[in-house]
């Protein structure tokens, strides 16, 4: 494989990719069962006789040397099993297959929105800098970063949801849910219901999901106004795009056909990034909207004290932050070759 | 003096603008929390006033001027303390992740070798995981931990806070290692101490105000995340925006709107007032976002062809020229 080839570039991906997994892993572990003590007695510690407490450390191996328990938990990882709950003994693989799919389409959703929203705003403001419209658009996308998460979703269900009906609680309307959920083929709510040819239930899905993607696709937009911007004003400072315009090609071509695609290659590496940023609003989109995914089953074994619970959802986390980081370099690997010798 | 006024003659227009709307907005919180003693009615755990009780959930009027919300306590005042808590957690956690991250960067950077590249590991590991994510699991384990919320929560964002300035610093320093003026200094003799301290600091440090301010707008939400999901400050140890609008989620369904929308409002105007100033420090520090006056070559419209001298960006489609 010669010195810039794509297979190359991903094998050498994967090789940064596991010390980075490695470290992570680690500080999740050290953090979760070193740091706080005997994860046991916190999550049920005071409800059950010592005796049985000591019984189920044992049952659960928390009483052999840490450094087996660390192998033990990578082993686990690499095998994709993350452990059971303390408090209710799921397992957490079945958390993440019930309620991942929710996650999913709400982060996808307001993905789409943040993209739809943010390029266009951003290669206008870029465009005309420091003009009004500019400065409308820069406030625009400051201030819907700058707005929480709960905020926006509690002014959306009051100001928006109530006049307008549309729904502010949970994934679907209980029947839909019902109906859907019993014959599940992919655990995502809102894929099943199109496999099934439910239109209805497809229909009330859709709409539950309207405002929770708009809350956290607003949130992400800001940044995609705010780097779209600034990526066209430092390409419209090159020198090849000077020297387009040198050639008296007119300005608005000169960004078009000259600027754009440049001043968007960067947004694609941010990508990543904003995955990690979409999980953290994720958890708070959830817990506003009532949304059966995976960020309030965090705050769920959170205030349920279940370490082994947290410490496994965010294990979960940890693994898919560092899967798109690979998939966005590699994809970015693709649009840009300069990218694959560095 | 001359660099603190730079921000100002660098920038004209609507820049300007946009820079010294920050600055009020920074200021006026800054005011708030200074002297909410003396501003705020009453204190941020108060609930009665010579002995009589305050009402619940009274909308806003005289006596109240923002209500009182679910736990019989005045909205205003705690709007008001909560800008305390906010500046003083914030103040806090971006002072310390500077203090660590900054000396950190500069000596992976300038030693260089295994040592950096396990920091560098290290560091690129905690900025790619979410960092509300980082701060949720550090709040969990240190609200078990440590006595204080505040010195708790101001912990947290510590540490999500250490690797944004230990990566920029330690870049400057891996390129500035390199530069003739640090050979120059090392053929003099300087020791290696001599030459961080006295050469590479002063030449690291200018990009620290900007990631600070912006750190400072991120942690200001990023704490009221922490005080919604309820691994923030407590309500009776001192007032948080966060907190406060936990609590007006459930009063949202009566239609209560005044427990939610004022501490709400402050957040966003914190945010965006430490926004606008750290980009528009960043726009005069980054000279490739620096908009010359003189020299930028603009064609003026007359030189192409007519009818698409609108310049928007979409409405030229018939400009090839």
């Amino acid at each position: 494989m010669s010195r810039g080839s794509l297979p190359r570039y991903i094998l050498a991906r994967i090789g940064l990719m596991i010390p980075m997994m490695l470290v992570l892993l680690t500080l999740v572990f050290l953090l979760l069962r070193v740091a706080p003590g005997d994860p046991i007695t916190a999550a049920v510690g005071g409800k059950l006789d010592p005796v049985v407490i000591e019984a189920r450390r044992e049952s659960l191996g928390l009483n052999r040397p840490l450094i087996v328990q660390y192998l033990e938990y990578l082993w686990q990882v690499a095998r994709f099993d993350f452990g059971q709950t303390i408090s209710d003994n799921r397992p957490i693989i079945e958390i993440i297959r019930d309620n991942g799919g929710a996650t999913l389409t709400l982060t996808i959703g307001a993905f789409l929105i943040a993209l739809g929203i943010g390029i266009p705003l951003g290669l206008v403001a870029g465009r005309a800098r420091d003009s009004v419209r500019d400065v409308v658009i820069r406030l625009f996308g400051v201030v819907t970063y700058a707005a929480p998460i709960f905020f926006v979703g509690l002014m959306m269900q009051m100001f928006v949801a109530r006049p307008l009906g549309f729904p502010t609680s949970g994934i679907a309307n209980p029947r839909t849910q019902f109906t859907v959920a019993t014959k599940p083929i992919t655990h995502i709510l809102l894929i099943d219901a199109a496999l099934q040819g439910n239109t209805q239930a497809l229909g009330d899905i859709l709409l539950h999901h309207v405002l929770p993607c708009l809350t956290l696709g607003l949130l992400i937009c800001g940044v995609f106004i705010r780097l779209v911007r600034v990526n066209l004003l430092q390409t419209l400072q090159a020198d090849y795009v000077e020297a387009a315009r040198a050639r008296g090609i007119h300005e608005s071509r000169v960004v078009r056909k000259h600027a754009f695609r440049n001043a968007l290659v960067p947004v694609v590496t941010v990508i990543g990034l904003q995955a990690a940023m979409l999980l953290g609003g994720a958890v708070l989109t959830e817990k506003t909207f009532n949304w059966p995914g995976l960020g309030t089953q965090l705050v769920h074994y959170i205030s349920a004290r279940d370490y082994i619970g947290v410490q496994g959802l965010v294990t979960f986390f940890a693994v898919i932050v560092v899967m798109i980081s690979l998939v966005v370099d590699v994809i970015n690997a693709l649009i840009d070759p300069r990218v694959r010798y560095s | 003096m001359k660099i603190l006024l730079a921000p100002f003659r660098n920038t004209t227009g609507m820049a300007r603008w946009l820079l010294v709307s920050g600055l009020a907005l920074v200021a006026l919180f800054v005011v708030m929390a200074v002297f909410a003693p003396w501003l705020a009615p009453y204190g941020f755990a108060q609930n009665s006033v010579d002995g009589v009780k305050f009402e619940k959930l009274v909308p806003p009027g005289p006596g109240h001027p923002f209500g009182t919300n679910d736990l019989f306590y005045d909205v205003l005042s705690r709007v008001i303390w909560g800008s305390q808590t906010a500046l003083v957690v914030v103040l806090l956690s971006v002072v310390l992740s500077a203090l660590i991250g900054v000396p950190l960067g500069l000596l992976s950077g300038y030693v260089g070798g295994r040592t950096d590249r396990v920091l560098v590991l290290i560091m690129d590991a905690l900025y790619a995981f979410p960092s509300l994510l980082l701060a949720i699991v550090f709040g969990f384990l240190l609200k078990s931990v440590l006595p204080s919320g505040v010195v708790a929560a101001a912990l947290s964002l510590t540490v999500i806070y250490i690797p944004q300035y230990f990566r920029v610093v330690r870049n400057t320093a891996v390129s500035a290692r390199e530069a003739t003026y640090v050979e120059a200094a090392r053929a003099l003799g300087a020791s290696n101490s001599t030459i961080m301290r006295r050469y590479l600091f002063s030449n690291v440090i200018q990009s620290v105000p900007v990631i600070g301010t912006l750190n400072a707008a991120d942690a200001i939400s990023t704490l009221a995340a922490l005080g919604f999901l309820g691994l923030g400050i407590q309500p009776q140890e001192a007032a948080e925006w966060g907190f406060d609008l936990s609590r007006a989620m459930d009063d949202a369904a009566s239609g209560i709107w005044w427990t939610g929308l004022f501490p709400g409002i402050a957040i966003v105007l914190l945010v965006t007032g430490l926004t606008l100033v750290g980009e528009g420090l960043n726009e005069t520090v980054n000279p490739t976002l620096r908009k010359r006056r003189f020299s930028a070559v603009v064609l003026p419209p007359a030189a192409v062809p007519s009818g698409s001298a609108t310049g928007s960006t979409t409405g030229a489609e018939g400009a090839a020229s």
